[in-house]
């Protein structure tokens, strides 16, 4: 068995694994579920208590302190722990370790960076995303996305493999050059903290929804949402994440800039990739105004993040594959 | 809160952050007057509603140029596209979808977001520059309100002017600005931090007014040209020896440094040992001599990703091919024409195409199509192709046509087309003659007697069956001088700079009051105020109750010594 194939298999087993924690997480979900089912037997109030925690929220004055301090849970229902949150977690960090073997692998199989055409893209990317959400987890409880990120690493991964595998081949000469590794690389890791920041923002859409149904005391369907942060709480860590996402992405464009003079002469050009990495960058430009327009806060930027985050996978899995222009690097 | 406590910022009226104006609705009907037309129109159009929705806007118009070719990146694209849709493609051009960037529309968009944001930005920056020297604001009458108000009773004994003082020493330290206010029994320090968040902010926006003046005009000075090498020829950086050149609009010629760049060698590796990958291209080099003016030659390379930089233009390596050498005689033996031709390349395998024109020297004007297979290889069908780039085993077939050329007709034309329309086909096709097929070396008689082709060997001294040699290889060069782009660079890095700082530092205000109250004791007051998105503030605050707590009651507390007389 060569190295190429080590990492193959590596991935399926990274896969397998981050389908057994998506399982735990799932169940996670349940449980938060009937614990707020609890709650609301012991406390017919909890619709009260969660008004006014929303509207403390917004004011400011809520316990939001540092990241780097674990997140206060303004929830409504305190939800801290369940076993299977806790192998949910330990799977992910065992399925990540499996999916690091297996990239670095593929890196020395192919003796360069392996980042070099869709399937390397996929699994490096994804395995950013899963990074990001981890170091994350060490400093705010996010654990609640667990779902969410293994879903989507699991979807793109499944994508990777099935459609986008090519064989190891060394780079063309097109390729070569120290902006490839710096320039998708940063790119890649951009992509992990918009990911991250597309999930909360789902999150937070859902959460106000839930909140508006709730001040009019209107049933309520996804009850586990009782147990994760308040919108508003929500909205701050989205941005927190975004913004990240946003500066990553603006060094990835000039990154980008300076490699297409060097390799084509000229710094921009409107090639469809540079267009769209243009479009994405603009797109959260808007995020980031809207966050500060009067009106706009809230949910209407949370769905300026949500198409940011569209385009990105758009730019990743569509234009790579399907539009012509200079950037013909899929390997397909 | 932010009309108590006052903002310091000039911010677009429809700011979150900014005050709602008392008379809010009146400003948003425009009055009737011009010069009040005037100006509601100014306040719309520097609103933050207006930029985000023209940022919004710019963004939606930029999709159509990835969905459509466009001229400047890729006009063989728009041919295409005009040839296999003509209906569609000349109402798409009429709405300039070919040019989307330069479109009547994009420019408008992104010149109002301009605008705009000069509007935007002016105000703010002349307001920053006096906000820099201005005091603190007063201290707000009750902080109660405030994010992580704190209170603490001072230990006993404590003087309240003290107490603030050693607040006041513990701010300054942490990089706050402060300004002392006393009223009554209260003593309180007002400390602001963070106007760097703000310059960060103003750097970027003007960062990026930046780049776009230098980088939309500045290249207007530069120029870009193309221009095929075969190896052994030289060119001359002079306007005639381009194959195409596209001067900025304030293009000079006099700033063209006529230096000589002379192809000495171009040298490909292939992939031979990954059969997965074999044949795929690993290496271009092409080896030159650069000659500047006054001085002395020297040799040097040009790679892709590795531009040659001479004489304040930039030589970037961008295509190749070959160029097989062919000769062709009259039936006396006198050359009518002898050249290397640079054959385009089809596929990745290189099997090429070409064109040779002969006017002059045979009995009627001549024209050659063909392909050149660096390894020749037959398809079951019969067919040419190439299954391996290198020269393993080169094949060169033509197809003879006699007639006009049409080359006096004074419209300019491709050297890589043939205008066959006033001409006959002689060989291959319908005609019942074969295509010529020749190998390096190797000599075939014209049709009806025009003469002789004759396919050189580049390498005349190669043995027998050893073709690495055979053909030359030509590439295909792109000259270019921007002399826009360092700045461009600049403005990027300091927008960069202005969006890392105006993110990550927090601006906020804090206040410490001490209040006497009636029997001597002193209370403690500690508030913070966010200017924009910090969610540091409240535990900055509870840091600060606490270290100042520290202060005032040193341990072990002698509440007796440590009294001020
Ligand atoms: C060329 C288009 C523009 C782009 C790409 C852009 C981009 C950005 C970005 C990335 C930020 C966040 C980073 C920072 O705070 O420095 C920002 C903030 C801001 N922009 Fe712009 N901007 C543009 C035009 C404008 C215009 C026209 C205005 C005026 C209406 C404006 C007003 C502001 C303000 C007030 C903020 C601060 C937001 C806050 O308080 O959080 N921008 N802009």
């Amino acid at each position: 068995m060569n190295l190429n194939e080590l990492s193959i298999l590596s991935l399926y087993s990274a896969m397998g694994v981050y389908a057994f924690s998506f399982i735990a997480f799932s169940i996670d979900l349940a449980r938060r579920s009937s614990a707020v089912d609890a709650a609301q037997c012991q406390a017919p109030l909890v619709a009260e208590s969660h008004r006014s925690t929303a509207a403390g929220a917004g004011g400011g004055t809520t316990t939001l302190t540092r990241i780097s301090a674990r997140i206060a849970y303004d929830a409504a229902t305190p939800y801290s722990h369940s076993a299977s949150l806790r192998v949910g977690v330990s799977l992910i960090v065992l399925a990540w370790a499996l999916h690091l073997a297996a990239t670095v692998l593929r890196g020395i199989a192919a003796n360069r960076v392996p980042w070099a055409n869709m399937y390397e893209f996929a699994m490096m990317g994804t395995l950013l995303i899963v990074a990001v959400f981890l170091i994350v987890l060490t400093r705010a409880d996010l654990r609640f996305l667990g779902t969410f990120v293994t879903g989507l690493v699991l979807i793109l991964l499944g994508v990777a493999v099935l459609r986008f595998y090519v064989e190891v081949a060394p780079l063309p000469p097109a390729l070569q050059s120290v902006w490839l590794v710096i320039h998708v690389f940063v790119a890649s890791l951009g992509t992990g903290f918009f990911a991250l920041g597309f999930a909360l923002s789902t999150v937070q859409l859902v959460q106000f929804r839930q909140e508006s149904l709730l001040t009019d005391a209107m049933e309520v369907r996804l009850r586990f949402l009782a147990t994760l942060p308040s919108a508003a709480t929500l909205e701050n860590l989205a941005y927190r994440v975004n913004i990240i996402g946003f500066i990553l992405w603006t060094f990835t464009l000039m990154a980008g800039s300076i490699w297409a003079e060097r390799a084509w002469g000229r710094y921009w050009g409107w090639d469809t990739k540079e267009v769209w990495t243009f479009i994405i960058w603009v797109v959260y430009a808007g995020y980031i105004h809207a966050r500060a327009t009067r009106g706009w806060r809230g949910s209407r930027s949370a769905w300026l993040a949500i198409v940011g985050f569209a385009a990105v996978l758009f730019n990743f899995g569509v234009v790579n594959v399907f539009f012509k222009g200079l950037h013909s690097y899929s390997g397909l | 809160m932010n009309d108590r406590v006052g903002p310091t910022v000039s911010r677009p009226y429809d700011h979150h952050d900014s005050r709602v104006a008392a008379s809010g609705d009146r400003i948003t009907e425009p009055p009737l007057d011009f010069i009040g037309w005037l100006r509601w129109f100014w306040r719309q159009l520097t609103s933050m509603r207006t930029a985000l929705l023209l940022l919004l806007l710019l963004a939606m118009a930029a999709v159509p140029g990835s969905l459509v070719p466009q001229r400047t990146a890729d006009p063989n694209g728009v041919t295409q596209y005009f040839a296999d849709n003509p209906d569609l493609a000349s109402a798409l051009d009429k709405v300039q979808a070919f040019d989307v960037y330069s479109s009547v529309w994009f420019s408008a968009i992104y010149l109002l977001l301009f605008v705009s944001l000069i509007g935007c930005v002016i105000p703010r920056t002349r307001h920053h520059l006096r906000a820099l020297r201005a005091k603190p604001p007063k201290t707000p009458a009750r902080l109660g309100r405030l994010a992580g108000f704190t209170t603490r009773d001072a230990p006993a004994g404590t003087d309240a002017a003290a107490a603030i003082d050693s607040a006041r020493s513990l701010l300054r330290f942490g990089g706050y600005r402060v300004a002392l206010f006393e009223s009554g029994s209260e003593v309180s320090i007002s400390a602001e931090r963070g106007f760097l968040r703000e310059s960060g902010n103003l750097l970027f926006h003007l960062a990026l007014i930046g780049i776009l003046i230098v980088g939309g005009f500045g290249s207007g000075f530069g120029f870009s040209g193309q221009r095929v090498l075969v190896e052994g020829q030289t060119f001359v950086n002079t306007l005639l020896a381009y194959d195409s050149f596209k001067p900025g609009r304030f293009f000079d010629e006099e700033r063209l440094d006529p230096y000589t760049l002379a192809l000495d060698s171009f040298d490909v590796e292939y992939e031979t040992l990954n059969l997965k990958a074999y044949g795929q291209p690993v290496d271009y080099t092409a080896g030159v001599t650069v000659a500047v003016q006054g001085k002395t030659a020297r040799t040097d390379e040009v790679k892709v990703n590795a531009p040659l930089r001479v004489a304040g233009t930039d030589v970037f390596l961008l295509g190749n091919g070959y160029a097989p050498t062919i000769t062709v005689r009259d039936p006396k033996g006198n050359i009518a024409f002898t050249d290397s031709v640079p054959f385009l390349p089809q596929d990745a395998n290189l099997t090429s195409l070409g064109v040779v024109k002969v006017p002059d020297g045979l009995a009627q004007q001549l024209g050659l199509t063909g392909f050149f297979y660096p390894t020749q290889a037959k398809a079951q069908s019969g067919a040419y192709f190439s299954s391996f780039p290198d020269l393993e085993y080169p094949m060169l077939t033509l197809n003879v046509y006699a007639g006009g050329l049409g080359l006096d007709a004074g419209v300019p034309a491709s050297v890589y087309a043939l205008n066959t329309d006033k001409m006959t086909q002689l060989t291959g096709g319908d005609t019942g003659t074969k295509s010529l097929e020749l190998k390096p070396g190797q000599t075939q008689e014209l049709p009806n007697g025009l003469g002789t082709v004759t396919f050189e060997n580049a390498d005349s001294g190669a043995t027998d069956g050893d073709f690495s040699g055979s053909v030359l290889r030509f590439a295909s060069f792109d000259v270019n001088n921007d002399p826009a782009q360092g700045w461009v660079l600049l403005f990027s890095v300091l927008a960069l700079l202005g969006l890392l700082t105006s993110l990550f530092v927090p601006r906020r205000r804090i206040w410490v009051k001490a209040i006497r109250r009636e029997n001597g004791s002193v209370c403690l007051e500690y508030a913070g105020l966010a200017r924009g998105d910090d969610p540091a503030l409240e535990a900055a605050v509870f840091t600060l109750a606490k270290r100042h707590n520290a202060v005032l009651a040193p341990t072990p507390p002698s509440t007796q010594t440590t009294e001020p007389i």
